[in-house]
């Protein structure tokens, strides 16, 4: 039977379901296969801290969002237009997202008397009419299943585990989508074990044929291709982006790069991509805790290598002595904080941008270092190699925020063309210069001392923690040698100002209300900014990305407008920044619920401040 | 770490020696072990600026400072892990550590065990003095149960560490004891660790005449010292005495003294073997322990591969297989598609 398609512009989809129910493999299916047909899209994993919270419980609820289109987007979408419930715990957990009339596909077979108990269900919400303003699609996925994996050579327990494809196969039906990149995943994932290839395919493919036979489904959506600037392209998450951009900034530069980390959610996965990396010579040291993974990068630094660590807030605290003597022994070093939920353990899956203020100020005494922060998960790409060079050209530690949306969502990435990226060389030091080497002399432009690597004769010197004297770098305590080595300091982290380009506004550059974002907030902004202008109203969209040193022209781009809207994803960091440096009366948007902004919320307080 | 030895111009002690002031307390031990380092370094034959000493907090981590080397003086307890990077960036290099029994034992004793468990290939020089120095004179991981001191005025409860048993503990594959006031001994353990291929945990025992005078005089006196130092030499009778009159002896796998005598000839003492992990467990354990005397010497030193060099075993395999990474299909790697 043929069915209407309907034309949408955009389309959020939420799949969720238990921990084992393999949602972020599905999620990623479809966001992989929307990618390659040519939307524009934006996902948010969403996913417990516990590896498997026990079966059905609501702790135990994993999802995945992604919003594709046939336009420029900049976040996941807010509310989903379809949500997939593999069971009653995760209808339970999402249904009060979705709007009334959205699209909701259950799992029927999920809905037994001990789920439903699990998820605080008094009785089956699918027989007591609760979802009757949701156009609800109740589908006996398991029982499907197990019928289309007959005769196969399975278990009951690896049949049932088929239903997240299932469930796939229903969407790529419903939203018009290929089954060939997912049947291809299938044969480089499960190509080893065939059995679990054709289990899959056959889930896939009933899924599919279900949309296609069965007489419930009224209506098919087409999401024509976006139109995206020409270029090759592929979809990364924030993590393979920064790893990229690490290891690019060590090919452009010829530095090899060093990594020093710890494992920590949710900036593992860069440890487990650099590994993989070995024949770039990438070297990795999973050390034995977080301070020892700062603390080898920066011996690698003082050796000579690109040295790289990462970490999430909690570890990040752990290396904040050893980030004060990289200040001070003044060696390159690139810290990346992939933020999560705080204090403490806080929210290990969960996004935040509190630690911005650990980033800018958590290390005792006067020890300023760059910080930048990325705003999407292909810049995250831009962001690490940014960082990297400013770190060896400057000669210092800089600290790249990105946080747990940007590390695990994902987008279309232009694969960019690397001869056009600025290069960099490192400073080392030559013998030739013995003679008149001083450790601590600086260029003139950058401040940045020499780097006079061991191995190099006549450079033998010594560095430390203790306070350097101006220019030998030999120990000092003169009080007034330490004043200039302070201001030296803040020197030099302020005149990386001058890499800073022009910081473009979005809309308006005068008006009502300027939305001022940093970090993973962007996509939410842009989207709010691009909502209010089509609505008439006089706002423009900044987004900085350095916030150490701020960029030079901020201060006149604030002043244009009337009110400054920050939002961020912590109780009043930015804000604070922002208002001691230009004494203006910035209002916040701080809803910390460790998930990013819906672009709705932004707009509704833009229209609060202007009412 | 013999490997990289390269022809060098002959060096003196003076190409060793830093222009800066050296600032510790007069008659301090570790003034001995300075010059012993100064004077046994320019020996090795190796290019002066392939090595690097790196340090931690406390009146041993200065070191680096008097040393015309590289040297790193970094924060406290965290030279192993320094190193450990300074080692892994750059392989051909000489590295040190210099740390004491604060530094290496309390606040940087993970970081010690796990370098010595890797093997990484870097020679860790533990001044041990028992007593926390440069904040003046707290009881360490070291010193003796019941220590008066100023935090614990009513004596310490802490029971103390045995490092070489910590160690052996960890799986190091060398393991050494030597005295600040033996020089020549000094020296040769040091050649040893420069010689040794992989992690080596060398303790010496460093007299702090300010304020733990005279830990190690038993040791070191010339009354006390042949009746309570077992000096090791590998295959040789573990005798001691001032006559070569005692002796260690195994009963069953229980260690006893013994006298050579009437009852006892040298052929029933004990013989040194350095690779045997279970002699030198039995021997670390004669530490401070008033039925033994102390072992002073190699106790063990077997051969195993070093973390850096399977690291670079890893990176050459890997590119033999894959070939040297290429930029441009790193950036391209995964499920692409164009836009025209």
């Amino acid at each position: 039977m043929s069915k209407d398609f309907e034309q949408k512009e955009s389309v959020v989809i939420r799949f969720a379901g238990d921990s084992g129910d393999g949602m972020q493999l599905t999620g990623t299916r479809f966001t992989e296969t929307s990618a390659q047909f040519g939307n524009d899209l934006a996902t948010l994993p969403d996913f417990p801290a516990e590896i498997r919270a026990p079966a059905g419980s609501l702790a135990g609820v994993s999802a995945f969002q992604l919003q594709f289109s046939s336009t420029d987007i900049h976040t996941p979408g807010d509310d989903p237009d379809v949500l997939i419930a593999m069971n009653p715990a995760a209808l339970k957990v999402h249904l009060q997202d979705l709007p009334k009339g959205g699209y909701l596909i259950v799992n029927e077979n999920a809905f037994t008397a001990k789920n439903l108990k699990f998820a605080g269900y008094e009785e089956n919400p699918l027989e007591n009419g609760s979802l009757e303003s949701y156009s609800l699609y109740s589908i006996k996925m398991s029982e499907m299943v197990k019928h289309s994996c007959e005769g196969l050579d399975l278990s009951p327990k690896l049949v049932d585990r088929t239903k997240n494809f299932f469930a796939l196969g229903v969407c790529f039906w419903m939203f018009d989508r290929s089954l060939e990149p997912t049947l291809k995943f299938l044969e480089k994932k499960f190509g080893k074990r065939p059995e679990l290839v054709e289990a899959n395919t056959k889930a896939l493919n009933a899924g599919y044929n279900y949309g296609e036979t069965a007489e419930i489904f009224t209506t098919r959506f087409k999401v024509d291709k976006a139109n995206l600037p020409a270029g090759k392209y592929r979809n990364v998450t924030g993590n393979l982006a920064t790893c990229i951009g690490l290891a690019t900034a060590a090919e452009k530069s010829g530095i090899p790069l060093f990594y020093g980390g710890y494992p920590i959610t949710p900036a593992s996965d860069i440890l487990h991509q650099l590994a993989v990396w070995r024949n770039f010579g990438i070297k990795t040291f999973q050390a034995e805790d977080e301070i020892a993974g700062i603390t080898s990068a920066i011996g690698a630094a003082f050796a000579g290598s690109l040295a790289v660590t990462a970490s999430s807030g909690p570890g990040i605290a752990l290396k904040g002595e050893a980030l004060g003597l990289a200040v001070i022994a003044e060696l390159p070093l690139v810290i990346v904080n992939v933020q999560r939920g705080g204090p403490s353990t806080g929210l290990p899956t969960k996004t935040e941008q509190s630690d911005l203020f650990q980033a800018m100020y958590g290390r005792n005494g006067d020890a300023p270092l760059p910080v930048i922060a990325a705003q999407t998960p292909g810049d995250c790409f831009y962001a690490a190699y940014e960082a990297a060079m400013i770190a060896v050209k400057y000669m210092t530690p800089v600290i790249l925020l990105t946080d747990g949306y940007l590390a695990n969502g994902s987008e279309p990435w232009k694969i960019p063309d690397v001869d056009s990226l600025e290069t960099f060389q490192p400073n080392y030091e030559s013998s030739e210069n013995s003679e008149s080497f001083k450790a601590y002399e600086r260029d003139e432009k950058t401040l940045g001392r020499p780097w006079a690597i061991p191995g190099t004769a006549g450079l033998e010197h010594r560095i430390g923690g203790l306070e350097k004297e101006d220019l030998t770098g030999n120990v000092s305590y003169d009080p007034v040698n330490h004043h200039t080595m302070t201001v030296m300091r803040a020197e030099k982290t302020a005149r990386i100002v001058n890499e800073i380009p022009d910081t473009p506004v979005f809309g308006e550059s005068s008006g009502d209300v300027l939305i001022l974002s940093w970090g993973g907030t962007y996509g939410a902004a842009k989207s709010a900014a691009e909502r209010l202008l089509a609505d008439g109203q006089k706002v423009g969209h900044c987004h900085i990305r350095w916030i150490n040193p701020l960029p030079k022209d901020l201060g006149e781009i604030l002043i244009k407008f009337k009110e400054i809207l920050i939002p961020e994803i912590n109780y009043g960091q930015l804000i604070k920044i922002i208002r001691a440096e230009y004494l203006v009366d910035a209002k916040g948007l701080n809803l910390v619920r460790g998930r990013p902004y819906g672009a709705g919320e932004i707009v509704n307080a833009v229209k609060e401040l202007v009412k | 770490m013999a490997e990289t030895q390269q022809a060098a111009p002959a060096q003196t002690r003076q190409d060793y020696t830093s222009d800066q002031g050296v600032r510790w307390c007069p008659g301090c031990g570790d003034y001995a072990i300075l010059a012993q380092a100064q004077k046994t370094f320019p020996t090795f034959g190796r290019k002066k600026e392939d090595f690097v000493f790196v340090s931690g907090i406390g009146c041993s981590s200065r070191f680096p400072y008097y040393m015309d080397t590289f040297g790193f003086h970094t924060i406290h307890g965290r030279a192993t892990a320094i190193a450990s990077g300074v080692k892994l960036a750059n392989p051909d290099l000489s590295v040190w550590v210099v740390t004491g029994d604060g530094d290496g034992l309390s606040i940087g004793g993970n970081h010690t065990i796990h370098l010595l468990r890797r093997n990484m290939d870097i020679n860790i020089l533990l001044f041990n003095n028992r007593i926390y120095g440069l904040t003046k004179g707290q009881y360490s991981p070291t010193s003796e149960l019941g220590k008066v001191t100023k935090s614990t005025p009513m004596g310490s409860l802490d029971r103390p560490f045995n490092p070489p048993a910590l160690a052996l503990g960890a799986d190091a594959t060398f393991v050494a004891r030597t005295l600040d006031r033996e020089t020549k001994h000094l020296q040769a353990m040091i050649e040893r660790c420069y010689n040794h291929k992989g992690g080596t945990f060398l303790e010496i025992y460093q007299n702090c005449n300010i304020f733990n005078d005279g830990a190690f005089f038993q040791y070191t006196e010339k009354a006390t010292k042949a009746q309570t130092v077992l000096w090791l030499e590998n295959g040789q009778p573990m005798l001691f005495g001032a006559e070569k009159e005692k002796g260690i002896r195994m009963d069953g796998n229980i260690p006893e003294v013994i006298e050579i005598g009437d009852s006892w000839s040298v052929d029933d003492v004990l013989v040194h073997d350095e690779s045997d992990f279970v002699l030198a467990s039995a021997l670390a354990n004669f530490t401070s322990n008033d039925d033994f005397p102390e072992p002073i010497g190699v106790l063990y030193s077997v051969d195993a591969p070093s973390y850096d060099e399977m690291l670079l075993d890893q990176i050459n395999t890997a590119t033999e297989k894959m070939g040297r990474g290429n930029l441009e299909s790193l950036l391209n790697a995964g499920d692409t598609w164009v836009v025209e």
